[in-house]
């Protein structure tokens, strides 16, 4: 008996190892970035240098294993090479140097877990906090930093409740829903001349405000909600809503939800013959989505907080450096980057690390970020919010346009104008 | 030492009450020491296990007394939470006190729980659990999408901003001062979670010596035979259902309070498959068992957390595995790991050990099938 | 009417998805009485080794490739099948009946975080190599990929049935499941028996990885787990230890599902709407065994505790 159990537990190591040994084989390259061990977590408190050191930590939350892991690193890492970027430069605050250290979390997407690893970095006295990613795990988290009087800068919840509660500690780098929807509404009935529109969205947080919000900013302008329709953030099956749809004869399908599900649903669009334009948000605005969607991407439109990166002072050199390091961007990497900037900044212009001493700084951020010039308003959203519009051509997302916001968008959006497909 | 004796304590007064005051000083100062030692993080993961601790407790009655395998418990403790954020929020303006809602949560856990129970008295086995799971996944669907057209639930945005739990005029979100003594708002919930903990344990133990706790154990051994015996299989078992149910509905309205935030997330079929879980691996119908896979499946994983990484820096200098994968990894492991060498549970009840030494009640499930 | 024609393509395509894998879970279901809730873990296994030996592979035609990639894969699955069986449930035959379910969730956990290490948090887009032209049946449209589909989960229902019918082995693994001792006793090695059920149904959930992914063109390590819920369900509705049955009950899932969610918001007027399209298999479910308590076709049990 005892015999025959060692033996099977041989056999699945063996087992395992083969898979392992089987698949790296296969694909060398692209591995490389993501599961790579984060080199740089080994910045434990044991450095007694000579000089007079602060260790700053920063807390990053974000989901690292669940259906959403991939964008959680991607944080994780954008985080990171703020972090590493910011000491690598040296930084002085208040007469001494400062060490960032990046204390990274995983949440699950999960708002229990959320609040368990808040009270983790409360604990470990972290000086400020990024995240968390999902907006279901940041307004839980956000009332015990609040409590603990440590400020939280987002750079992905877009759920307006995340703000709006009254707390002195939150702010986001972003757009929120309210503030995206509104223009992709009227961007859907206006320049995509939707007049009978469809919207699905995938009942998370996140898609059905943004589709809600979309829902009102479109039919403030005219145009007709044929039918609304619903999905998951785990399925992979849109025939039976895209049917439907079909049936209705609609212009334009507009998307609240992630690449995972766009890309496929775009794809099963074509295979039902449906013609009508795909809109969708930021969620769906990933190099991932055009994979995923093959040739039926091309044409699709989607739309990003902020204004394009290769547009804005030291955006390029952060996409170049990014990639180079862990990969292409999956999505929220340059707000993440952002938000640990700002903080920081912050913590310089009131010459202190203390939560108490730099929180009033950070509402009057004014920083050139590489996704767009922040600053907040009075409940810590993002003032302006510029929204960009991207189309998928020949395989690559383009830039076509940005509505609204910031005062340094950029000049040279003229010549999107001119180029509206069909 | 404590596990060995914890049978006989009952036949033996003295022993019983002295280890009674033992553990409850242990119990009372128990928030202190970890709050001290190893930061408030772990005492709200403590907060979570007495919560958990409940939940299993409840799903205990259904699987480890009555033998009937349920898979959408956590829709009870969804009704529960929902309820108290529906009743103490700005959502619907209503501000309800505590003592009010946790009752009225254990109430409509309960129908809910009959409701549940009434048509699947006549399913066994497998059959009865993917039924149980579908009602999970039910009640966890219509609360993600009752926004509309009236919005009860405010679908997938879930409630926020739910009051605090309050006794009276005293809130627990703040830090209370009693005699001089400040108590951190953790600490507080530590202790409500805990009074409450122990009113479950206490009715789960006499429930479970109860005419009521012998027939639900008569139906898992034998349900054709507990018929034979003259006991109402259909009451009985209803009660099961409504009877746990109610434990889940307390610990909802509890979680909602701690937690000031409710979204139909909390309550998929993971959340129901954990306390399964906890029940199994504790050792079904055995309270103190049930009550160390709650405590276990609570902390296992944060205890995970905290030790994936730094111990593969201990180890090998560097981090190898990615610690967030290699922690949900162990805890695989560990599940099977326990299962293989304790297929009874960790802690299961004499008697059961005793079957299962002797193989009667598996060599009798084999042939019923 | 062309729209109803394609609802009910879809729903039949849906079906024949959740149909593959629920032959999976019913065999093992039929032999053991014990359900296997890591075999949706082994269907994704199965998707994500074919995917990337077919990206590892690109140069070669499909004819090659696609066979490869398959073998491929359901070496690994059925390596992995058998292990799960050697590990995770022999030991634990005499033991409750629960603890086969606890160690089968250790293991879906253990393949999911293993699969993420392996391959990487990111969704995986399948190569279109399969041949995905669509065809016009009464102005619905159909690839076909898709009818490849269909096609394939008949042969595997059909074939499995035949095998169990049939073949010395079917013989065997009835007897098996009738009951094990005197099997043994009848000269039959009960444990060569449930590794073969083992080994095959893994075998099963390769093709039904390769076909999920090829047709969604994505593959994910998350992605075995809603499939399996949705194809237990599938099984069970059929009546589960019934090939027949999951092949039925996959199918009328399916049909449901595109059913409802395409009519059911017109029908009651908005009130309901796609969002449920989740639980009206799970409605349907409830009421198939309110009234048929072992499900559409299986057989009745015994009414013995």
């Amino acid at each position: 008996m005892q015999d025959s159990r060692i033996s099977t537990l041989t056999l699945a190591v063996f087992a395992a190892l083969a898979v392992v040994g089987c698949s790296q084989k296969e694909e060398p390259k692209p591995q490389a970035a993501a599961p790579a061990a984060p080199a740089a977590a080994p910045a434990a408190p044991a450095a007694p240098a000579p000089a007079p050191e602060v260790v700053v930590k920063l807390g990053h939350v974000a989901p690292l294993t669940g259906p959403q892991a991939h964008l959680g690193k991607d944080n994780e890492n954008a985080a990171r090479m703020a972090v590493e970027e910011l000491n690598a430069k040296g930084l002085e605050i208040g007469g001494a140097k400062v060490k960032l250290e990046l204390v990274p979390e995983d949440d699950q997407a999960d708002p229990k877990q959320g609040t368990i690893v808040a009270q983790k970095l409360v604990d470990a006295k972290v000086n400020g906090v990024v995240g968390h990613l999902n907006s279901g795990t940041t307004i839980p988290a956000s009332k015990i930093y609040s409590d603990a009087g440590i400020p939280q800068i987002s750079g992905s919840a877009t759920n307006p409740k995340y703000t709006q509660q009254g707390f002195a500690t939150t702010f986001r780098v972003m757009a929120n829903d309210v503030q995206q929807g509104k223009v992709l509404g009227e961007y859907a009935a206006r320049q995509l001349a939707g007049k009978n529109v469809a919207i699905i969205d995938d009942r998370t947080a996140y898609g059905q405000g943004l589709a809600d919000e979309f829902e009102k900013g479109a039919t403030a302008v005219g145009a007709k909600i044929a039918t609304r329709e619903f999905t998951t953030d785990k399925a992979t099956d849109f025939a039976a809503i895209l049917t439907k749809i079909k049936s209705k004869k609609v212009d334009v399908i507009f998307y609240g939800g992630m690449d995972a599900q766009g890309g496929p649903m775009t794809k099963q669009m074509k295979s039902l013959g449906i013609k009508a334009k795909f809109l969708t948000g930021d969620g769906g605005c990933t190099p991932e989505y055009i994979k995923l969607a093959g040739d039926a991407s091309e044409g699709q439109y989607c739309s990003l907080p902020g204004v394009p990166l290769d547009q804005m002072p030291g955006g390029k050199a952060f996409n170049d450096a990014f990639s180079a390091k862990y990969g292409q961007i999956q999505l929220y990497a340059p707000y993440v980057y952002d938000a640990v900037m700002v903080m920081v900044d912050s913590m310089k212009r009131a010459n202190s690390v203390e939560p108490a001493k730099y929180l009033p700084e950070i509402g009057k951020t004014d920083y050139q970020g590489v996704t767009a010039k922040i600053q907040f308003d009075e409940k810590g959203d993002l003032k302006g919010g510029a929204i960009s519009l991207y189309q998928v051509k020949d395989g690559k997302w383009e830039y076509r346009e940005t509505i609204g916001g910031a005062p340094a968008a950029p000049a040279d959006a003229p010549k999107a104008e001119g180029e509206q497909k069909k | 030492m404590a596990a060995l004796t914890f049978d006989s304590l009952r036949h033996d007064r003295r022993t019983a009450i002295a280890a009674a005051v033992g553990i409850g000083i242990v119990l009372a100062v128990f928030p202190f020491i970890v709050g001290t030692t190893l930061g408030n993080s772990w005492l709200r993961i403590l907060d979570f296990a007495l919560l958990y601790i409940m939940l299993a407790l409840g799903l205990n009655i259904v699987v480890g007394f009555a033998g009937l395998l349920d898979m959408g418990y956590i829709a009870f403790y969804a009704v529960g939470a929902y309820l108290y954020a529906l009743l103490a929020s700005p959502h619907f303006g209503l501000h309800l006190p505590v003592w009010a809602i946790i009752p009225l949560g254990a109430v409509l856990a309960g129908i809910a729980g009959a409701l549940l129970g009434a048509p699947t008295l006549r399913l066994r086995g497998d059959y009865l659990a993917i039924v149980t799971l579908g009602f999970g996944e039910i009640v966890r669907i219509f609360m993600n999408n009752l926004n509309a057209p009236i919005n009860i639930t405010n679908g997938p945005q879930g409630i926020s901003s739910i009051d605090p739990i309050h006794l009276g005029g005293i809130t627990l979100a703040k830090p209370l001062t009693v005699a001089g003594i400040t108590v951190p708002s953790l600490h507080a919930y530590y202790y409500l979670f805990l009074a409450l903990a122990l009113l479950i344990i206490f009715v789960s133990l006499r429930l479970e010596d109860s005419r009521i706790g012998r027939a639900w154990v008569a139906i898992r051994e034998d349900e054709i035979a507990a018929k034979a015996c003259g006991i109402n299989t259909r009451n009985i078992k209803l009660l099961a259902f409504t009877m746990g149910a109610s434990f889940g509905g307390v610990a909802g309205g509890l979680f909602a309070g701690f937690q000031g935030f409710v979204s139909p997330e909390s309550f998929n079929l993971m959340e129901s498959v954990m306390v399964l879980c906890m029940v199994v691996l504790g050792g079904m119908g055995h309270i103190p068992g049930v009550i160390l896979g709650g405590v276990m499946l609570t902390i296992l994983p944060e205890f995970f957390r905290h030790s994936a990484g730094p111990m593969q820096l201990a180890v090998f200098g560097k981090i190898i595995l990615d610690p967030e994968a290699l922690r949900m990894l162990l805890f695989g492991l560990a599940l099977v790991a326990v299962m293989l060498y304790r297929p009874a549970g960790l802690w299961p009840s004499t008697i059961r050990r005793r079957e299962f030494r002797n193989g009667s009640t598996a060599d009798v499930l084999k042939e019923g099938e | 009417m062309d729209i109803f024609i394609q609802q009910i393509i879809n729903g039949l395509v849906l079906g024949s998805i959740y149909a593959l894998v629920a032959l999976g879970y019913t065999m093992v279901y039929g032999i053991m009485g014990l359900i296997n809730f890591a075999h949706g873990e082994v269907v994704m296994i199965g998707a994500m080794v074919a995917l990337f030996v077919i990206k590892a592979l690109p140069g070669l035609p499909a004819i090659v490739l696609v066979p490869l990639a398959l073998v491929c894969a359901a070496i690994v699955c059925m390596t992995i099948g058998f292990a799960i069986e050697r590990i995770a449930y022999r030991p634990l035959r005499r033991a409750p009946k629960l603890a086969p379910l606890i160690t089968a969730i250790g293991v879906s956990i253990i393949l999911q975080n293993l699969a993420m290490l392996i391959w990487g948090r990111n969704y995986h887009a399948f190569p279109p190599i399969l041949p995905s032209g669509e065809h016009d049946v009464f102005g619905a449209t159909i690839t076909s990929l898709q009818i490849v589909i269909i096609v394939v989960a008949g042969l595997m229902m059909g074939g499995l049935t035949l095998l169990i019918r049939r073949t010395r082995l079917g013989r065997a693994m009835r007897a098996t499941s009738e009951n094990p001792p005197i099997a043994q006793l009848m000269g039959v090695n009960i444990n060569q028996i449930i590794s073969a059920t083992f080994v095959i149904g893994s075998a099963l959930a390769a093709v039904a990885g390769l076909m999920v992914s090829a047709n969604y063109s994505i593959a994910h390590y998350y992605m075995g787990f809603m499939l399996g819920l949705k194809a237990f369900t599938a099984a069970v509705l059929g009546g589960i230890g019934n090939l027949a049955g999951a092949m039925l009950g996959g199918l009328l899932l399916g049909v449901i599902e595109s059913l409802g969610a395409g009519y059911i918001g017109d029908l009651t007027g908005g009130f309901l709407g796609s969002h449920y399209q989740d639980i009206f298999a799970f409605f349907v479910l409830i009421g198939v065994l309110i009234f048929r308590p072992s499900g559409l076709i299986g057989e009745r049990v015994a009414e013995r505790a």
